[in-house]
């Protein structure tokens, strides 16, 4: 995972629960960071928002911690490419 | 103060256009989940509903009352029909100027209004149909019912997101049980297949990509459902007198306020309102032979109200049957407590307890008889219909079964 990526999506995350971006690391639990569900369907809005990808309902289901989060998010932006190259 | 009747019984959901349709489709346990034809569904990311299927205005409306009606208020409007049709109102004057009418909706006609802004935000036209701030309000199916029979008396309607026709129920029948009216048409309408509307319940993330399936292990989320169910209400003494069919009386209301989240359910809050009913009706927890549950087959409602079984019934959980018509005419919104609180009516008059349809499979966290998948014969004296809104506001309507 590239740092810029994992700066990104703490960013996100910081910036959608409104908490000091410093208090956000990529081995955050979201449990320690107080995200309830509804929390984490906002951040997932923000990430599809901010990487311009569409992260399916069931890719999220057991997603707990920041770390993840991340390699999910990598993951999809990884198949967009790989789906954009097929295409071209 | 007064016992309160029902006498007049309506509806029109994924189950059918009329009561028998509803009825037959309960006992049954026939879902009314399809994948949804109203709507064009190719950007969105679930596919299925309960939708009145082939719906048109006609033969209900003549085309020109229907372009004032939003599809949630022709909805009301018809089952409105048949509820004061089966109950065999005799109009006086003095009734028309007494009776009440209580409706429930969420939406409303946002439908609508989600067109008008096609119009000016896609389409770049520069106005809206003038129709649309009158087919949009969510009064709008209580004035049409208001006009249908001339009905001059107290009318209003209830928005509490998924208790709102459990709410208008409710205040219908403390106003037949106090004397404030002697006759109520109340109930719940609801129409919000509309891309707008589908839109916002796919980026709540909480519709199942499937179907729905309460308190099963695999559950995946709730799917919306449209349609409307009204009931009269009356004073059981007056009904009687006139020779009235009783489908069951309403016994008991009860609400709450979770004051905890605006969208994570909570035990305790559901739980108050269940014992709010149970207060109101005079009923001891061990009288209740069924609950028709929220159960809208989320992850986290189901487990919820499972706690706040146990909490408000201890041993005698165990005994209640419990089931979620949610499996088979969806979750219909403002509607959806009619539509549940009809199903309870009907167990309790037919003697029929409705299943929870689409059930696989035991999950602990939701160790009730839910009645899987087949209706069960049983007579059953109390029933509890309960709904717990988004927003945390509670809605218990306590029934019981004709004397």
């Amino acid at each position: 995972m590239s740092d810029d990526l994992i700066q990104r999506v703490l960013n996100v995350i910081a910036t959608s629960k409104r908490i000091p971006l410093e208090t956000v690391t990529i081995d955050s639990e979201f449990q320690q960071l107080g995200i309830d569900s509804m929390d984490a369907v906002e951040i997932l809005f923000a990430l599809e928002n901010e990487f311009d990808i569409s992260i399916p309902d069931e890719e999220v289901r057991s997603v707990r911690n920041v770390r993840h989060m991340c390699e999910g998010v990598e993951r999809l932006i990884a198949a967009k490419s790989a789906g954009a190259q097929a295409t071209q | 103060m007064r016992r309160v009747a029902i006498t007049g019984i309506g509806a029109i959901s994924a189950l059918g256009r009329n009561i028998a349709e509803f009825a037959e489709s309960l006992r049954e346990g026939r879902s009314g989940i399809t994948p949804i034809e109203s709507c064009d569904m190719t950007d969105i990311r679930f596919r299925n509903g309960a939708e009145v299927k082939n719906y048109s205005h006609q033969p209900y409306f003549e085309d020109r009352r229907a372009d004032f009606m939003d599809r949630f208020a022709q909805f009301a409007v018809i089952a409105a029909r048949e509820a004061v049709d089966s109950a065999g109102v005799v109009w006086t004057p003095e009734l028309r100027e007494t009776a009440a009418i209580i409706t429930g909706s969420c939406v409303g006609g946002q439908s609508t209004e989600d067109l008008g802004f096609v119009e000016v935000y896609k389409l770049r036209h520069n106005r809206v149909h003038p129709l649309t701030i009158p087919k949009t309000m969510a009064n709008a199916g209580a004035s049409h019912m208001s006009m249908e029979f001339g009905i001059t008396g107290p009318s209003y309607t209830i928005s509490t997101a998924c208790s709102s026709a459990g709410h208008a129920i409710g205040q219908a029948f403390w106003m037949v049980r106090s004397g404030a009216t002697d006759l109520a048409i109340t109930g719940g309408s609801e129409a919000p297949f509309s891309f707008g509307i589908l839109k916002a319940w796919e980026a709540m993330r909480v519709v199942s990509p499937e179907t729905c399936r309460p308190f099963s292990k695999d559950r995946k989320g709730m799917i919306l459902g449209e349609g409307a169910a009204m009931f009269v209400l009356e004073p059981l003494e007056a009904a009687e007198a006139r020779g009235a069919r009783i489908h069951a009386e309403v016994v008991g209301f009860g609400m709450s306020a979770d004051a905890c989240h605006i969208t994570q359910p909570s035990a305790e809050g559901a739980a108050r309102a269940m014992r709010a009913a149970l207060r109101d009706a005079r009923l001891a927890a061990e009288e209740i032979g069924y609950i028709n549950a929220h159960g809208t087959a989320t992850l986290a409602n189901d487990p919820t109200e499972t706690v706040a079984i146990r909490s408000v019934f201890g041993a005698h959980a165990g005994r209640l049957a419990v089931s979620s018509t949610k499996s088979m005419h969806g979750h219909a919104l403002g509607a959806a407590a009619a539509l549940e609180c009809l199903a309870a009516t009907l167990a309790l008059r037919d003697g029929v307890l409705p299943p929870t349809a689409n059930y696989n499979e035991p999950d602990p966290e939701c160790d009730l008889d839910v009645i899987p998948n087949q209706a069960r014969s049983k007579q059953v004296a109390y029933a509890l219909s309960n709904s717990f809104a988004f927003g945390g506001l509670n809605a218990v309507l306590a029934l019981a079964a004709p004397r």
